[in-house]
């Protein structure tokens, strides 16, 4: 089989057992949706600023709308980051690396193949909850915005994927991956205005510390493809540049990091 | 395969300290020694997952280091712990593995040759730990390898699980593979392997047929039996060597035929019975135990390099 065909074959077999863990499928998707509806809940009868790095208030849209941008980038970032990190680390842990290492399988399109899975995974996720917003809470996404609205998933899909390979050098055993990875991407999803927007007198400093880092660009490209805004371009490059940098970033950590065997 | 001062130091600890060995085609040779004795490191040197630190290794006539996936296409490894995706099942995860090897065995075949053909539907997170590590071997095979490497196999298995894997292991022998097998179990070596070589504080310090080993080929036949009180006295030509500890007469000769046959006939002859009668060589656990022994511990009066000795004592 030729590398690409591999990575093909690397891709449905995840995906076939991914399906067959019922539970895990389940709440993969349920999850994002969980954190829609319940932030609708809280906060959706008010309106929202859009606003990026700036600070200023482009346009008030509907909490509830709000909500369905910020939380499919959130799904992306589940299913590529957090998904990734732990699921190449247990199959590290679990000695399924170190035995695909001694077959002719080369490295690259294993993780290619799952990297691809995670990819899918987030694209249904995203796709799921634009649909529900759609049904429930009147959130669209318009044919003119959806190119941009792509390039910002694949890009910010492939950044979040490197980054989550990259994190597992970081991680010593199986039952470390979910403190290391929730340790990691939960305070930069709080102070990147992904569930709670930053209030107008935040510090400075806190908008600046999620500047550097990579979801509060991802957040910032995926709105300006949710929302058009008048005289302000649904693609984001600056943005994307910023994550794609990360992400290669991650890439290189994960190529001159990555253990194929376990930890002990 | 061949093994020429094969090094390896994990930190201050001397693992491997000059280790020798020669695998020949389509032999099962056991590497065999107790826990720590080095035969996993070794093992994962001549399979390419560890590097040595001195020493010369061949393997396919290659160099494990530098064979990547030349050398992965022609070998098949059975590690001693590995993981398997839970969800899918026993055909499915064959068919998986297969796909990187230029020219597999039909997966139909493998899970005949690995006794596996009634679980081929099962999931393989349903499987027991006998079944599993069949599977581990039904893996390594698929890729129809030239040489399999198979560390520790039954570890931790009941009689019955140990049984199928050994008639496994022996149906791979027949197909005309070469196997390596690391194992602390002598009569998993007895029985599976033509050549043994007994590995024991980083060194081999003995190799050859497992009924070889250690000299114990041409070690004296201990023939053992106890006289009854009224017997008369053993003849002359039996006498001189019989030992008797604890109400047994012990006989060590070179030739039981002969022995056996004098003996015998004078038991006959004058109406003795020989009670608890008993013909035996050392056994491979007695060399092998002797063997070990030695090895953690030298005789005092090979003290050629007391210097040397004792700097190899301190990196333990």
């Amino acid at each position: 089989m030729s590398g690409a065909q591999l990575v093909l074959h690397q891709f449905r077999y995840t995906n076939r057992a991914f399906w067959r863990n019922p539970a895990a499928a389940f709440f993969t998707f349920a999850f994002p949706l969980l954190f829609l509806v319940i932030f609708t809940v809280l906060f959706g009868r008010s309106t929202t600023c859009v606003r990026f790095a700036d600070g200023r208030c482009l346009e008030r849209v509907s909490t509830s709308t709000f909500y369905v941008a910020s939380i499919a980038a959130f799904s992306v970032i589940t299913a590529c980051f957090t998904n990734v990190a732990m699921s190449v680390t247990f199959a590290r842990e679990t000695g399924v690396l170190k035995r695909v290492r001694g077959t002719p399988m080369p490295g690259w399109t294993y993780l290619a193949g799952r990297v691809l899975h995670a990819v899918a995974v987030a694209a249904l996720l995203v796709a799921i909850t634009v649909a529900f917003g759609a049904a429930f809470y009147g959130a669209t996404v318009s044919w003119r915005t959806l190119p941009a609205f792509a390039l910002t998933l694949l890009v910010g899909a492939a950044s979040f994927c490197a980054l989550g390979l990259a994190l597992t050098a970081a991680v010593p055993n199986a039952d470390a991956a979910p403190a290391v990875v929730n340790a990691v991407i939960l305070p930069l999803l709080f102070i990147s205005d992904v569930f709670v927007p930053l209030r107008e007198d935040a510090p400075r400093w806190l908008a600046a510390l999620a500047a550097a880092f990579p979801v509060k660009h991802f957040l910032e490209a995926m709105l300006a493809s949710f929302f058009p805004l008048p005289g302000h371009p649904t693609l984001r490059p600056g943005d994307l540049l910023v994550l794609a940098a990360w992400g290669i970033g991650g890439a290189v950590l994960a190529v001159r990091f990555f253990s194929w065997e376990p930890r002990r | 395969m061949e093994a020429r001062g094969l090094r390896k130091s994990y930190g201050p600890v001397q693992a491997l300290r000059g280790v020798d060995f020669t695998v020949f085609e389509g032999e099962v040779f056991a590497l065999l020694g107790p826990n720590g004795a080095g035969k996993t490191t070794t093992v994962e040197i001549l399979e390419g997952y560890r590097t040595r630190d001195g020493g010369e290794v061949r393997v396919l006539g290659l160099d494990p280091a530098r064979g990547g996936r030349a050398l992965r296409r022609r070998i098949g490894i059975v590690l001693q712990a590995t993981g398997l995706e839970p969800y899918l099942t026993v055909a499915e995860t064959l068919d998986y593995y297969r796909a990187a090897y230029p020219v597999p065995r039909p997966v139909e075949e493998v899970l005949e040759l690995a006794g596996l053909g009634d679980l081929r539907d099962t999931r393989v997170g349903r499987l027991s730990g006998g079944q599993l590590r069949r599977l581990d071997v039904a893996v390594a095979l698929v890729g129809d390898p030239e040489l399999l490497f198979l560390d520790e196999p039954t570890t931790g298995f009941d009689p019955e699980a140990r049984r199928g894997a050994w008639e496994v292991i022996r149906s791979l022998a027949g197909l005309g593979k070469t196997v390596l097998l690391t194992t602390h179990y002598l009569d998993e070596a007895q029985a599976l392997a033509d050549r043994v070589a007994v590995l024991a504080e980083g060194r081999v310090v003995a190799e050859g047929p497992p009924e070889a080993i250690g000299g114990r080929r041409e070690a004296a036949t201990v023939v053992r039996f106890r006289l009854p009180p009224e017997a008369p006295p053993l003849p002359a030509g039996l006498a001189p060597e019989a030992q008797a500890t604890g109400g047994l007469v012990e006989l060590r000769t070179e030739d039981p035929t002969r022995l056996l046959h004098d003996l015998t006939g004078w038991a006959l002859e004058h109406g003795v019975a020989l009670e608890a009668l008993e013909v035996s060589r050392p056994s491979l656990e007695d060399v092998y135990l002797e063997l070990t022994r030695q090895a953690q511990d030298p005789p005092s009066g090979d003290a050629r390099d007391p210097a040397g000795d004792r700097g190899g004592r301190e990196g333990r």
